[in-house]
């Protein structure tokens, strides 16, 4: 019985391998599926949620009366329309800069402790900000992505994030595009998105936060970009920046449409 | 103090699907840190899940087990309702149990 299974599993594996040219491609999109079912991320979400809802900071509130854009409190598909122009802070926003401000703002941390661990490590280092991050977008599963551009501070940050997305600089000359404006390109044995048809812009803007199988931890959009400026060796990018929020302006526009997916699982 | 499991329990013909999310660092021992100094192994070493008081399974873990564990089974029996509770213990005798419904 037990012999029986093990060779359907093996027959059933080796079958799309042979068959396929990009073979190791196959094998990865088979890896994430098999991993989608027990995605570690809703134990994230979990944390986010009880911290959304715990009286924390010096003001001793909680967070259910932050403003995410739909109105205080409203966290069903609010991450489905970030970024987007806030009128109380006269400033666009993505999501984890919205949640640093209602932090300072509603209770009372200062920006520096807000921002304390806004990329997690391990168990010493939990970043709470990762956690509300996969609580929020979780609840914005299955929404169609629907960016505004309608104020001129959003057209304004969209036009500077199409400017990064194509500005090339570094020790390497790179830009975003070199990597993401055209198909088949890979770091590594990854598949990397080209980020400029609709449907590479989709499949990445709506599978992020992830959590990243091989660093064990929930990553936000916002440590994507912060790796990207790494690994193409540009100056660090400082976190809630408005380079960051253009750049997410950007790419969250052209990924308008499509249902949102996440928090979602990678390598 | 570790973070709560994520348990869902639902009935499959005349089984009962488990499926569990425990958060835990899973260390190996074989780590080292920044300073070239050794990272202590810490796991999970025992699971005990039990349906109504009696045992469906228990499970002696190490190392080898990833960080952030999913475990998925089946066992027979179980009916709507009925709670079904899962503690590990690790290494360093923390312990953690939680519990939930069969949907």
């Amino acid at each position: 019985m037990f012999a029986r299974a093990v060779f359907a599993l093996a027959a059933a594996a080796i079958a799309p391998a042979a068959s396929a040219q990009g073979s190791t491609a196959d094998e990865i999109a088979k890896y994430r599926a098999a991993l989608r079912e027990g995605n570690p991320a809703e134990l994230w979400q979990a944390r986010g949620e009880a911290l959304w809802r715990e009286k924390r900071g010096p003001k001793h509130v909680t967070l259910e009366g932050c403003d995410l854009g739909l109105g205080p409190g409203i966290v069903k598909g609010a991450y489905a329309q970030l970024p987007r122009y806030f009128a109380d802070a006269d400033r666009v926003m993505d999501l984890e800069t919205r949640l640093v401000w209602c932090m300072v703002k509603l209770q009372g941390y200062t920006e520096s402790d807000a921002k304390r661990n806004v990329f997690g490590s391990g168990n010493d280092k939990k970043s709470d900000l990762e956690a509300l991050t996969a609580y929020i977008t979780s609840e914005s599963r299955g929404v169609p992505m629907k960016v505004p551009l309608s104020h001129a501070k959003e057209m304004e940050a969209y036009r500077v994030g199409e400017k990064l997305f194509f500005f090339r600089g570094g020790t390497h000359d790179f830009a975003c595009a070199t990597c993401h404006g055209e198909e088949g390109k890979r770091i590594r044995l990854q598949d990397l998105p080209n980020l400029m048809t609709a449907e590479g812009a989709q499949k990445a803007y709506t599978t992020w936060p992830a959590y990243r199988v091989s660093q064990g931890e929930l990553r936000t959009f916002e440590w994507r970009l912060y790796d990207c400026f790494r690994q193409q060796r540009f100056p660090e990018l400082a976190f809630g920046s408005e380079a960051a929020i253009a750049l997410t302006m950007y790419l969250a526009r052209n990924a308008n449409g499509a249902p949102y997916d996440g928090p979602a699982i990678k390598r | 103090m570790s973070d709560p499991m994520k348990i869902r329990a639902s009935l499959v013909g005349d089984s009962t699907e488990v499926k569990v999310l425990m958060s835990h660092e899973m260390e190996t021992g074989q780590r080292k840190d920044a300073q070239g100094q050794t990272i202590p192994a810490w796991f999970i070493q025992n699971v005990v899940v039990t349906h109504n008081g009696k045992t469906v399974l228990a499970a002696q873990w190490g190392t080898a087990v990833a960080k952030n564990p999913f475990l998925s089974f089946k066992f027979k029996g179980g009916a709507k309702g009925d709670k079904v509770t899962i503690s590990w213990t690790d290494n360093r005798g923390d312990k953690r149990t939680d519990e939930a419904v069969i949907a």
